[in-house]
């Protein structure tokens, strides 16, 4: 059983603002079904338009996106727009005496909706941010990073930079984001060192002039020592089927056959190629 | 608060009876069976008796049964054991819905490169036996398929899967995890296909720490764990007396309560089954349609989030389970239910009830009041589903 605290636990069993207010000034909504959470948040501004007098929310999740739901609601009611903005997740969570770290999402939620519904208040650009699905009115300035739960890479920047996240996994934890086919997770690790301002891995040098003798060798044992062994980290698998010239044809197997990230990780195949072997190389998926 | 325990294919309640058989055997008679002396010895007695009553509930012969820590290491020695037998085979069969007891340690094997077949269920969580079929070769060591499904109480045609192993494969061995079925239905070795089979003394009212390998004789076997005789020799390791004593006593009482377990704890089921649905729209049954388990209920409700009923249930002392997302820790909803391809919108709001013999009329009582309204609650928070909800 998750270790929650008194303070979750009563914000969940006795929420705070549930509901919708009819004519609210600002809504923001972020989540899905599939995701498994969803919060939609309903702000009512003062008659100056300054200051929040209501806040309302409903929320599809857990007991902790419930709790944290009904936490920023509170917190927020009274804030101007610009005190709310200054609102963090971390203090979502802090307000609820704090939250299990896999479940620091919620508070990442709670905080993102806020944004949102401030931002398509004001008028300006909605902020790049996760859980991309629900709301297809959004201009996503961000690249996806995470298929599976819809992440942008501005997003991870951002919780990474707030949070101070340092592994792959607090990541997943704060955000999702790999938390489903981990297809991913690379890509993850090299957004937190860009964060960091660490230096990204020491580059490994790439063999000058290949004989196609030996460029074949280098596909086959980078697909082997490098990326094989990452899929299988999460229950997939790829195949060599064959290789023309550049051109490297590969198939998915187990868990990235069907994946709908596998796409992705055929990109990821081929910025590793490239990388490690040369820098022409084009990566097909192919029927195998 | 008094609890309302339906949440038996987690774990069960150690009946009395058996707790009476173990005691004496802590603090008085403690003796090691191994030992030369009278007082070791009258263990190693009691304990003959308990694999006589583990054997007798699955017809099996005394020297057919192993005794190990949980259900998990018996599985892990079946598989283990049927790679260390065909050391030049690389193909292992299992099945998408396995419980992790045998599915990590096959997706594991699969990253040290052995080919891993894993059965599809349909959308009631049945296989495809003809997918069998097409799976076993030559190549393959083990097909391992569990009897009943944790989750939804899905019961596979085990004798049906083993002839084909025993027709397809080259002496293939044939396992079978059997931790959910063993005391709730039948079994019987004596007539059976199967080769190896694992049970757990904590799912049938013995204790935590005690499980079974059935092994066939004659089936070729290496142990798991090595060092001293004990087990003639598979599975070496001082018994666990006192779980050996309960197993076999818990073993004794299934059989005389598997008429119940069939008749009256199935009758509280399907009432509790037909109540829910009757009084929940929008819920379905996982796995309802195929051939199930009399005592487990696996329910899904469309736009709510599962660990929040959990809870809420919990604040009324019902225990139950979930195969949502946020109880586990994981991030999507468990392997049995999106294997089964249970949709989206429900995916992460199912139960699972599962009931015993303790169990009482007022307990489905309790939840058939308690459960309707906690959903409700629960959609009207929700931002989804109202339009559909309210059609």
């Amino acid at each position: 059983m998750w270790d929650y605290t008194d303070k979750v636990r009563e914000h969940f069993l006795n929420p705070r603002n549930v509901g919708e207010i009819q004519n609210a000034d600002a809504v923001g909504e972020v989540g899905s079904l599939a995701c498994g959470d969803a919060l939609k948040l309903y702000i009512k501004l003062d008659d100056q338009k300054e200051r929040i007098v209501d806040a309302k929310f409903q929320t599809f999740g857990c007991a902790s996106a419930i709790a944290s739901s009904s936490a920023l609601t509170e917190i927020i009611k009274g804030r101007t727009l610009d005190e709310a903005l200054a609102v963090t997740n971390q203090e979502i969570a802090d307000f609820l005496g704090g939250l299990p770290e896999e479940k620091m999402h919620c508070s990442v939620m709670g905080q993102e909706a806020l944004e949102v519904a401030i931002a398509k208040y004001r008028g300006g650009p909605v902020p790049a941010h996760g859980h991309g699905h629900a709301h297809d009115e959004t201009e996503d300035q961000g690249e996806i990073v995470c298929k599976c739960f819809g992440l942008t890479d501005t997003f991870l920047r951002k919780v990474i930079a707030a949070n101070k996240l340092t592994t792959a996994e607090q990541v997943t934890h704060f955000t999702k984001a790999g938390g489903a086919c981990g297809g991913c997770i690379p890509k993850i690790k090299l957004l937190i060192d860009e964060v960091l301002g660490s230096q990204p891995k020491v580059e490994q040098k790439k063999p000058e002039k290949l004989t196609n003798l030996r460029k074949m060798q280098l596909i086959q044992e980078t697909l082997e020592k490098e990326i094989r062994p990452l899929l299988w980290a999460d229950g997939g698998d790829l195949e060599l089927v064959d290789i023309a010239g550049s051109e490297v044809q590969i198939a998915f197997r187990k868990a990235c056959a069907g994946c709908a990230a596998s796409g992705n990780t055929a990109k990821f195949v081929e910025l590793k190629l490239r990388d490690l072997v040369a820098d022409d190389i084009v990566v097909l998926e192919v029927e195998g | 608060m008094n609890e309302i325990y339906m949440d038996n294919n987690a774990t069960t309640k150690v009946d009395e009876a058996v707790f009476e058989e173990m005691r004496p055997y802590f603090c008085g008679l403690y003796g090691n069976p191994s030992s030369m002396h009278f007082f070791g010895g009258q263990v190693q007695k009691k304990i003959d008796e308990a694999r006589n009553r583990v054997a007798a509930l699955l017809g099996a012969s005394p020297d057919e049964i192993v005794f190990t820590a949980c259900g998990t290491e018996s599985d892990n020695a079946a598989v283990r054991s049927a790679l260390e037998i065909f050391p030049d085979r690389r193909h292992v069969i299992t099945t998408r819905v396995e419980h992790p007891a045998v599915l990590t340690l096959c997706r594991n094997l699969s990253k040290r490169g052995y080919r891993v077949t894993e059965l599809n269920v349909d959308g009631e969580g049945r296989l495809d036996l003809d997918e069998l079929r097409r799976a076993v070769d030559e190549d393959t060591a083990i097909v391992s398929a569990m009897w009943a499904n944790n989750e939804t109480g899905v019961v596979f045609p085990i004798e049906e899967l083993g002839a084909i192993v025993k027709e397809k494969g080259k002496g293939t061995l044939f396992h079978t995890d059997a931790v959910q079925a063993v005391g709730k239905i039948p079994l019987n070795m004596a007539t059976s296909t199967v080769d190896m089979l694992s049970l757990s003394g904590h799912k049938l009212h013995a204790p935590k720490g005690i499980g079974v390998l059935y092994l066939r004789k004659g089936v070729p076997f290496r142990p798991f764990l090595v060092g001293g005789h004990q087990e003639k020799n598979r599975r070496a390791g001082t018994e666990n007396t006192v779980g050996i004593i309960a197993l076999g006593k818990a073993c004794e009482l299934a059989a005389r309560h598997m008429e119940d377990e069939n008749t009256r704890v199935k009758a509280m089921r399907d009432r509790l089954q037909q109540e829910l649905l009757a009084r929940i729209p929008h819920a379905r049954i996982n796995g309802g349609a195929a051939e199930r388990l009399p005592n487990t209920l696996s329910i899904a409700f469309e736009y709510v989030e599962g660990e929040a009923i959990l809870m809420l249930l919990s604040e009324k002392g019902i225990c139950a389970s979930s195969g949502s997302a946020c109880t586990s820790g994981s991030l999507e909803p468990s392997h049995v239910l999106r294997a089964m391809g249970v949709p989206f919108t429900c995916a992460h709001g199912s139960i699972r009830f599962s009931l015993s013999r303790f169990n009482t009329d007022q307990d489905v009582d309790a939840v058939i009041r308690e459960l309707p309204p906690i959903i409700q609650r629960l959609r009207e928070m929700s931002p989804f589903g109202r339009e559909f909800l309210n059609r």
